[in-house]
Formats: C-alpha cells, sequence, structure tokens
C-alpha cells in the first residue's frame, strides 16, 4: 500500500501511529510545504518566550520518520489533487501517486480586509516561520499592537511580554477569550493580564493603518514599532474543494475520516467535526482532537474499520501563570463557584455534565471531561461530590471498580 | 502488562504511599533526604478520602492513552506499555490533566511541568514504592 500525507503536524503524526499499527511496511510519503521536521505548532509562543529551545519545539524525536519508515518530502507545496488518477502534484510539478491519501493540510491565518493594511508591515501568528521573523525582528521595549484578544492573540501577548514589549491588544469583541470563557471567567483573566502591563481596547476594530499607527473605530489611536494580526483562522479546504471533494466550512469527512472523495481521507484542523456535547457540527481545531482523527484515518486507511465519535471542544491553556481548562458546551443550568482567584463552572442539561470552565485551579480535570465524553447521568454520581471537586469518589463503587481496573467504556 | 491496583476496602488513608512515591521519585536517597528542609515533592499517587471508603489513584497506563495522544509536545509517550513523561519537554499547559479520565496526571505549577506514575520505571524499578510502602495490602502490583 502506498499512503501519501499532505501535511506534517498533529493530524499526520496520528495517521502515521494509525497506519503502522496496522500496516508496518506499506510506503508512507509526507508532504509539507514547510521544511522542518514534525514540530508542534502551539509551543511556538513558547519558544518566542524563550521557554522551549530550538531542539524542544519538535513535535517527535529526531528519529520519528526513520523509525516509522516514512518518506519526507519538505518545503514542498501540493498545488492539486488528481483524485481521477490518484496522485497529487507538486508546485515543481512532480506527480506524487497514492493509494490512499491524506489531507492534513490544517487552518492559515484569516487576515480580514482593513483599510491601509496592504500598506503596512504585519505579522501573523501560526508557524515557526512567523515567530522566527517576529523573533528577528524583535527590539526590547516595542510597542506592539496585537488585533485579536482570541487564544493566538493573547499567547502572542504572554511570549512578547518576555521582550519587555509595551502590548495593546484591540478586539471587536468586548471581552476576551470568548471561544473558551463565559463573560465572567473573560473579565477574571482580563483583569489577571491588565495587571502584567498588557492593555486592551475592545469592542472596538481598526478603521484605518498607516506606517506605525492605526486609527480605531472608537477614535483612538494606536502607535506601534510591531503589528500582529491574530483575529482567527480559516481551514485549508482548497486542495479537496479543487477536486471535487465536499466543503462547507471545512471538509466534510464520515466518522471514519474519509472525504467525499475515493481513497481520500482528511484529518485536524481542515475538516468539520461533530461536537458531541452540543450535537452539532462545527470546526474543532484543537491538536488532540487533530491527533486521534489523524489516528483513526491512518487505521482506515490500513483497512481496518475504527470511528472517531465523541470529540467534544476543549481546552488547556493558561496566560500569565493563571492555567484555565475548559471543555464541552455551555448551553444548560449552571453551577457556580468562585473565589478571588479561581472559577469554576459547571453546566448540566439532559441530566447530565455538558461543559465546564475551571481558572485557577484546575486539577483533576479530566474526570469532568470524561463525565462529558462518556454522557454519564447525574444518577449514577454523587452531584454534591461533583459540584465539590473532580473526584473518582462520585462515582458509585462498581463504575469506580471498573474505571480503576483499568477499563475504559 | 503488571500494573497498580487498589483495593479500597483495605485502605486506611493513612497516605504513606504519596510519601513513598513522592520521595522515590524526589531524587533523593531516602525518605528524611527527601523531606529535608521543608522541601515537599510531589506525589504522583493521591488518596482520596471519603466517609466510607478511601483509595490511592494514580496512572492507570490505560488503553485510551488520551494523555499520550493530546501531548501538544510530545513529552508524553508509551515505553513497553508504561505512559511515561519526559519532563523536560514538559511546558506544563495541561491538556494531559484535561484529558484522563482518572484525574491522575498531577500539576507541578510552580515548575511548569507535570508528573505522573510511571511504576517506578524510572527510579528503581521492579515494585513501585507505593506498593512497598502500603502497611495494609490496599495496593498491589499486579497482572489482571
Amino acid at each position: 500500500m502506498n499512503y501519501v500525507i499532505i501535511g506534517n503536524s498533529a493530524a499526520a503524526v496520528g495517521t502515521i501511529a494509525g497506519i503502522r499499527e496496522i500496516d508496518s511496511t506499506g510506503k508512507i510519503t509526507v508532504i509539507s510545504d514547510e521544511k522542518y521536521h514534525t514540530y508542534s505548532r502551539p509551543l511556538i509562543s513558547y519558544w518566542l518566550q524563550g521557554k522551549v529551545s530550538d531542539k524542544n519545539i519538535y513535535y517527535r524525536d529526531p528519529d520519528f520518520y526513520e523509525n516509522n519508515g516514512v518518506e519526507t518530502v519538505l518545503g514542498k507545496k501540493v498545488v492539486k489533487i488528481d483524485a481521477a488518477n490518484k496522485s497529487v502534484v507538486l508546485d515543481d510539478g512532480l506527480a506524487v501517486p497514492y493509494d490512499k491519501l491524506m489531507v492534513a493540510t490544517g487552518s492559515k491565518p484569516f487576515v480580514p480586509p482593513m483599510n491601509g493594511l496592504d500598506k503596512v508591515h504585519y505579522h501573523t501568528f501560526m508557524s515557526f516561520d512567523s515567530v522566527k521573523t517576529i523573533r528577528s525582528e524583535l527590539k526590547d521595549g516595542m510597542n506592539i499592537l496585537i488585533i485579536g484578544a482570541g487564544l493566538i492573540g493573547l499567547k502572542a501577548a504572554e511570549a512578547l511580554h518576555e521582550h519587555n514589549a509595551k502590548i495593546t491588544v484591540v478586539d471587536m469583541a468586548d471581552r476576551i477569550l470568548p471561544s473558551i470563557l463565559d463573560v465572567r471567567a473573560g473579565m477574571k483573566m482580563q483583569k489577571h493580564i491588565e495587571n502584567q502591563g498588557v492593555k486592551f481596547i475592545l469592542g472596538t476594530s481598526a478603521d484605518e493603518f498607516t506606517e506605525h499607527s492605526a486609527r480605531l473605530k472608537n477614535g483612538m489611536t494606536v502607535d506601534f514599532d510591531m503589528l500582529i494580526i491574530a483575529v482567527g483562522v480559516r481551514p485549508n479546504t482548497e486542495l479537496i474543494a479543487d477536486a471535487g471533494g465536499k466543503v462547507e466550512r471545512g471538509i466534510i469527512t464520515d466518522d471514519t475520516q474519509k472525504t467525499s472523495l475515493d481513497d481520500v481521507y482528511a484529518a485536524g484542523d481542515c475538516t468539520v467535526s461533530h461536537d458531541a456535547s452540543s450535537d452539532t457540527d462545527k470546526i474543532l481545531a484543537l491538536l488532540p482532537n487533530a491527533y486521534m482523527q489523524g489516528e483513526v484515518a491512518g487505521k482506515n486507511m490500513a483497512g481496518r474499520e475504527f470511528r472517531y465519535v465523541n470529540a467534544i471542544p476543549m481546552n488547556a491553556i493558561g496566560f500569565f501563570g493563571l492555567h484555565i481548562i475548559s471543555a464541552g458546551s455551555y448551553d444548560g443550568e449552571e453551577f457556580i463557584d468562585e473565589t478571588e482567584n479561581t472559577y469554576k463552572k459547571l453546566v448540566f442539561r439532559d441530566n447530565t455534565l455538558k461543559g465546564y470552565i475551571l481558572m485557577g485551579d484546575v486539577r483533576r480535570a479530566g474526570i469532568y471531561t470524561s463525565m462529558i465524553k462518556e454522557h454519564i447521568d447525574l444518577g449514577e454520581v454523587d452531584v454534591e461530590m461533583l459540584k465539590e471537586k473532580p473526584q473518582m469518589m462520585m462515582f458509585g463503587k462498581a463504575r469506580r471498580e471498573e474505571k480503576l481496573g483499568g477499563i475504559i467504556r | 502488562m503488571k500494573k497498580v491496583y487498589v483495593n479500597e476496602d483495605w485502605c486506611l488513608a493513612c497516605h504513606l504511599c504519596e510519601y513513598y512515591c513522592a520521595a522515590a521519585n524526589s531524587g533523593a536517597p531516602n525518605m528524611i533526604k527527601a523531606f529535608k528542609n521543608g522541601k515537599k515533592p510531589i506525589p504522583r499517587i493521591q488518596v482520596e478520602e471519603g466517609s466510607e471508603v478511601n483509595f490511592a489513584v494514580q496512572c492507570r497506563h490505560c488503553d485510551g492513552k488520551a494523555c499520550v495522544k493530546g501531548c501538544i509536545t510530545g513529552a508524553l509517550s508509551i515505553v513497553d506499555g508504561v505512559v511515561v513523561c519526559d519532563e523536560s519537554r514538559c511546558v506544563g499547559c495541561g491538556t494531559c490533566i484535561l484529558s484522563c479520565p482518572f484525574g491522575c496526571i498531577v500539576f507541578d505549577e510552580e515548575n511548569h511541568r507535570i508528573h505522573k506514575c510511571d511504576l517506578c520505571t524510572k527510579n528503581h524499578g521492579g515494585e513501585p514504592a507505593c506498593v512497598q510502602g502500603c502497611p495494609n495490602n490496599a495496593i498491589v502490583f499486579e497482572e489482571r
């Protein structure tokens, strides 16, 4: 069997693991337009911050490809999938044939049209190359304007703060981290980050950029030495769409991760996932999701049927030492417990836990995650214990013995 | 594969397993040195106390391996069936804490990393320290 994987991040590595679990001999070729050994994309901010070395940004050991019998074609871009002839075409014209193809193309920074932006120098925050460029232009004590108060923008802010940057973050939304936090937790985190010296201007957007300056719609002007656009990402779906495959907001797959094209699979941030906590389809641009989708796809590509179910939104992240773990959906009956330094929100619906936010104290959060993923009925647990903290004690003896006996349902 | 299992009917909640675990993983040669000068090395086993039962929880080295699959850095891996953490590669993001259905991964916020049970494969090997130190045979190391 001849496997070709487009992409070289978590979904691609998961695919390799999945294939090799079933097929130890088939040929695997990884093609990526980035020239690097597989690296951890979420670590780019840590690298910029100086907390992760050149060596430790890599997601797998240097001998990973060799140990898994993988050939790499790095620094070349796939420009076309020729589904009829089962090959992919590279930017240098070379056609690479496949029996089974994985499209793990991830996402790209979304840069909305903004007045004057085409005339100013700006950065996005998405790749090893992007942070290397930022690092090379960075000077101690710079004024830096970040557009976007989401996960990427604030991770960038944290990293740049380490370089004594004077940071202003502007976002159209009136609160930070809306994708993972509710209003109350968002305010707490905003205050925490402001205490580090980062300035937020929320509920407005840039009206016009001129060199080293942005005029905002609320009338304010922000001067900057460096501009970073981090308003969001968009899935890389063009290859599948151009080949006639089904694409909506992202690439559509079935739960074996197969696209609508024969022998073509997709995984990771470029795909649409089914969120089991809200029973809706959405893009879950999360590293664990990418790896696990890739792994399931790899097994199916190697001929053994597996299905990827029970995906939910989930995030673990921290800013300036304040940690957040959140998962699931926030639509339902709420239980909130708050102290000066911590915040806990549990969301119940249909007599199950559907979502949670933990901030400050995130210990053992995965027990809550498992409640959501396993759809465990609240009748099976001691709800007071559940509310108190994540603990195995809340389960009945039988369920606990089954779990701690090492069996996952 | 031999793993650590707990008999909750026999656990006295004495927390000795936590001390033995912490000492064994502290790098110190013995318990006294491990806890010297008010140092509190972090155990990878945690005792839950209840009104009727108590039990210790530590990594199940389970089949799901959600922690390894979700690890953003590649710090977590599987060596001969044992889930191990290369702490030099961990940044303490907490994705494994988010993923572990048993709440077995221990957060070391101060050092921006996690700790987890590796069945004592990285220190003395053989029967894990928690099992050796349990005075009531509530923790066993066996094949199931």
